[in-house]
């Protein structure tokens, strides 16, 4: 591995000094990440995303992002955008790919190209509440990357589960979390 | 004034003083039982060292017994150590225990329940793991928590099925006998380190120290925080030599489940991110395996050993629950194998970090005169095991002895 000449486009000094400096500034480190939801009919919703605090401060994206759910036809709804639960296969997908391309970046790995596919299995009878005993949520999360990188078969898994364990995604769906529903 | 003080007659403390001794340097060995005290009462009925006798070895003293490749039962590791003390002739104030110590303005006051004493050098050798580390858990109050420092033998757990939440060398070790005792068990796995117990016809530790992996320094290793909160690797000394991972426990009936992340509603909740635990696992292996390999050619070993192996990855369970009532009876008692920590609370400078840790460059700690052994990775990966203690004594009290010299007497 030539820790040189691979460039992914991360910048991986600056995450690494970044690292140093909050390991003295724990308060810095803390951030409020947000999204405003507003219904706009039926299972239709419409969410934006800008602003964020962190590094003490508030903070902007450089555009606002607007995303649309809804429900498939097949759910008798107008499909004005994709399921809310499969936002979360593009959050996990997303996260673990940029995972990827920061290890790698970090262990010197030119990567060439990074795909991959990702399979969420859930049993509807949970949220139509036909069986109790099903839960509503994701029962199994595949997902299946395809990397072609200057390294052995060994070094990307390597990467791929290194990305894992870091990823924040991931462990919000692997793992249980708090969540407070307020109506005010 | 003493010129040092030792706190702790394990084997670490007693490399110590056995440098202090052959480089006479006046010093006295505070320990709060009796020499090895840790292992006379903090360890469970059935463990054998996880090292092979003849790695068994201390400065100027090692293992003379008639079976080289088994394993010390704790009463063996007992008189290892004591008879160690006793040829060192190591100044030893047994039934002294540590009450503070604080810094004045030549060195240290060290008050015991004996009384007080002063130092101008201090050698901290108490040990990594006074105390259980236990998550902050809201358990229901009829299930039955043991810590692996207060567990003994499977019978103290009543009747029923228990949940051993580590895998550490701890973790499957208690898994494994409280199985076979006939009780029902589940093991919550976290980040753990896997070893087969043989490779390639040698003990795992004989190629860890061989081919140099074992010595590899404080400052050669990437990330040392990390470094140091590994937990101990998955093995178990038997006189059958036998691999005690995953799949073994697996194998034998043993349900494996996630890092237990919660409890919600009385319900214990695991990690869905068991089978990255397991590829990390087996990928940390495969790369221990490879470099030994490739120590071997290097240095001709090829020869004398058996042919490169590769093991079977970690099987995930067919069915991996997410979660288990704490209330339906299921498990009737919980052993935290979730890691130790050092117990500083008698010291009284501040050189303990946010975390609990010392804070020290290979054993010299921040605060001049004060020392540290016996530590995670302290100056070499081997820091913690018995035989690891030779080297870091000889370099920590090569340094004290350095600040000796420099200080007006």
């Amino acid at each position: 591995m030539a820790m040189t000449t691979a460039n992914n486009g991360v910048n991986v000094q600056a995450l690494l000094d970044a690292r140093e400096v909050l390991k003295g500034a724990p308060e810095a480190a803390k951030f409020t990440w947000r999204a405003s939801c507003k219904w706009r009919n039926g299972t239709h919703s419409k969410t934006d995303v800008s602003g964020f605090f962190g590094l003490g401060q508030e903070q902007k994206h450089k555009t606002e992002t607007s995303f649309e759910a809804d429900h498939p036809e097949i759910f008798a709804s107008e499909d004005n955008g994709i399921t809310p639960i499969e936002y979360v296969l593009v959050g996990l997908a997303s996260c673990l790919t940029a995972g990827v391309a920061a290890v790698a970046q970090n262990r010197g790995v030119q990567l060439r190209s990074v795909e991959s596919q990702l399979e969420g299995k859930m049993d509807i009878r949970g949220i139509l509440g036909v069986d109790s005993d099903v839960r509503n949520g994701y029962d199994d999360i595949k997902v299946t990357f395809h990397i072609d990188a200057d390294a052995t078969k060994q070094e990307i898994e390597a990467i791929v589960a290194q990305s894992q364990k870091r990823s924040a995604v991931y462990d919000v769906v692997t793992n249980p979390t708090n969540v407070t529903v307020e109506v005010v | 004034m003493l010129t040092t003080i030792v706190i702790g007659a394990g084997h670490s403390g007693l490399s110590a003083s056995r440098f202090l001794s052959e480089r006479s340097i006046d010093h006295l060995v505070l320990e709060r039982g009796d020499v090895a005290n840790s292992w006379r009462h903090d360890r469970w009925d059935s463990l054998r060292l996880l090292t092979p006798n003849w790695q068994s070895r201390l400065h100027g003293f090692r293992y003379d017994g008639a079976d080289p490749d088994g394993f010390m039962t704790m009463p063996e590791v007992i008189d290892f150590i004591a008879r160690y003390a006793v040829e060192s002739a190591a100044p030893v104030r047994t039934h002294t225990t540590v009450t503070s110590v604080s810094s004045t303005s030549q060195g240290y006051r060290v008050s015991t329940n004996q009384g007080e004493m002063l130092c101008r050098t201090l050698v901290i050798a108490s040990g990594a793991c006074n105390l259980a580390r236990v998550p902050a858990l809201e358990i229901p109050p009829k299930i039955e928590c043991v810590s692996a420092l207060a567990y003994r033998r499977p019978d103290q757990l009543p009747a029923g099925g228990v949940m051993v939440v580590g895998a550490s060398a701890t973790g499957v070790q208690l898994a494994d006998e409280i199985h076979r005792s006939g009780r029902p068990v589940t093991i919550s796995v976290g980040e753990h380190v896997r070893l087969p117990r043989m490779y390639r016809g040698r003990d795992v530790l004989w190629w860890m120290e061989m081919s140099g992996v074992w010595d590899e320094r404080w400052t050669d290793v990437d990330d040392i925080v990390r470094a140091r909160k590994l937990p101990s690797p998955q093995l178990v000394g038997t006189p059958e030599r036998t691999t005690l991972d995953l799949n073994s426990l697996s194998a034998m009936g043993v349900t494996i489940v996630g890092r237990f992340a919660a409890v919600r509603d009385g319900k214990a909740l695991f990690s869905g991110g068991l089978k990255n635990l397991f590829a990390l696992a087996d990928l940390k292996l495969t790369r221990l395996l490879d470099t030994f390999d490739e120590w071997a050619i290097a240095s001709g070993q090829h020869l004398d050993v058996g042919p490169v192996e590769r093991f079977e990855p970690t099987r995930m369970p067919e069915t991996s629950h997410l979660e288990l009532d704490l209330k339906s009876g299921e498990i009737t008692s919980i052993v935290w194998a979730t890691g130790f920590h050092p117990d500083y609370h008698w010291l009284d400078v501040p050189v303990v970090d946010r975390k609990g840790h010392l804070r020290h460059e290979g054993g010299v700690v921040d605060a001049p005169g004060m020392y540290a052994l016996g530590l995670p990775l302290l100056r070499r990966r081997k820091s913690t095991f018995i035989h690891g203690a030779e080297d870091d004594a000889r370099e920590v009290i090569e340094h004290l002895a350095g600040f000796l010299a420099r200080q007006p007497a």
